[in-house]
């Protein structure tokens, strides 16, 4: 662990923290990672709590890993300050969005069959696929530079649409193609 | 008949949609059986309107520890696929209805889907389960490979094999994508313009890098105000 830890925030700046993420997580339509930018604005800019290497080196573990992206928030902060790091970090960025949604959601589950929540949802719908293919396509940017892992990719598309095959197989291939021609 | 849940078009066929309840107690066995038996029609598996409920916050907390356990690179692909084709406790149309809603929202996409997906079915209680369930096992996971990663992160096989991963990560996310497409056949704005709505939002976020913000205000906007025109009672 010690080659990604820095100097921790000292006791006073733990609060600015949690402002902050606070506020980010108010900021963050369209998943946390759209995020990413401001925080190494904030952690790496602002404050040199982590260096650049460490702060990309943190999102692509927290990438690699299973589990929600959002969970780079938690490394970040497991960097600048271990498990108190991680805690707030975590709390500030979960807090805001999660009772947000909660409020939102059941205020709109009272009101589903409204026409203007119907129309809310029907509209978003299209715009809603439109958007998971554009971040399959992003993500996969890495990969077009090469023909081996472009042709992972495009095989994982059809042999996830046209099968049931677990994802995790796929997962295990793509690692064993990217060890050997990656 | 309770009212039918949404998205779905006014003119479907009231029998081909059983109500799915949101409240897990009001859904008898028989009727749900009845529910599964009336949608044999001649559709794909993936049509499959089947509504199944989660017994207790114990049980979201299981399966969403078990989805977020697989979800690499993005736990949506494993959301889809657990939720909708495995336990079958969402619709497609449903799971897209959450996850527009979600998208939204401020937050991580997954972690709200989880959130409201357990508040309906337990409330609070519910959408704690499916919370922890998402990030409690995972994070331990994740702070393992930090210490991992510190040690062996310059070795080229490492780096590749993490492409590789990526790679296919990528095509699982595109995949979800493409297997929701269908449930666009019955939104009210009619299926054509629906996939036109998609194809446009792919182009403009994916291929000319437009913010989000003003896509979904501005043709968000436009597909809100269709939708609202056609669904006038």
């Amino acid at each position: 662990m010690t080659p990604l830890l820095s100097p921790l925030p000292a006791g006073s700046a733990w609060g600015g923290v949690f402002a902050q993420f606070l506020m980010l997580s108010l900021l963050s339509i369209g998943g946390a990672i759209s995020t990413a930018p401001e925080m190494h604005r904030y952690l790496v800019d602002q404050h040199h709590w982590l260096s650049d290497e460490q702060f990309s080196a943190m999102v692509a573990i927290a990438q690699a890993a299973p589990g929600p992206n959002l969970l780079f928030v938690a490394v970040l902060g497991w960097g600048i300050g271990g498990a108190l790091g991680m805690g707030v970090t975590m709390l500030g960025i979960l807090l805001p969005s999660t009772t947000l949604t909660l409020a939102a959601a059941r205020w709109g589950e009272s009101r589903r069959h409204t026409r203007g929540v119907q129309a809310f949802v029907m509209g978003l719908a299209p715009l809603t696929v439109g958007l998971v293919l554009s971040t399959g396509f992003l993500l996969g940017r890495p990969a077009y530079a090469n023909p081996w892992l472009l042709a992972t990719m495009v095989a994982t598309v059809v042999v996830c649409v046209r099968t049931k095959v677990s994802p995790l197989w796929l997962i295990a291939a793509g690692g064993l193609v990217g060890g050997f021609l990656g | 008949m309770p009212p039918l849940e949404s998205p779905i078009a006014p003119d479907a066929e009231p029998a081909q949609m059983p109500a799915a309840d949101e409240t897990p107690s009001a859904m008898s066995d028989a009727s749900a059986v009845d529910a599964i038996a009336r949608d044999e029609s001649p559709r794909s598996i993936l049509d499959d309107d089947s509504p199944r409920t989660p017994q207790s916050p114990g049980e979201i907390f299981r399966v969403f520890t078990r989805l977020a356990l697989q979800g690499f690179g993005g736990v949506l692909p494993i959301a889809q696929r657990e939720l909708v084709e495995r336990e079958r406790w969402l619709t497609r149309e449903q799971f897209l209805e959450m996850l527009a809603v979600s998208q939204v929202l401020p937050g991580p996409n997954v972690v709200n889907l989880s959130l409201m997906f357990g508040d309906r079915a337990f409330g609070w209680r519910g959408g704690l389960a499916a919370l922890g369930g998402m990030l409690l096992a995972p994070l331990g996971v994740v702070l393992l490979l930090t210490v991992a990663y510190a040690h062996y992160a310059q070795h080229p096989v490492i780096a590749g094999v993490l492409r590789g991963m990526g790679a296919v990560a990528a095509g699982l996310i595109f995949s979800t994508g493409v297997k929701l497409l269908p449930a666009l056949r019955r939104n009210v704005l009619g299926a054509a313009p629906a996939y036109a709505f998609a194809v446009l939002m792919f182009a403009c976020i994916a291929l000319l890098r437009v913010p989000l913000a003003w896509m979904l205000g501005g043709l968000g906007g436009l597909a809100f105000a269709i939708a609202w025109r056609r669904l006038k009672p």
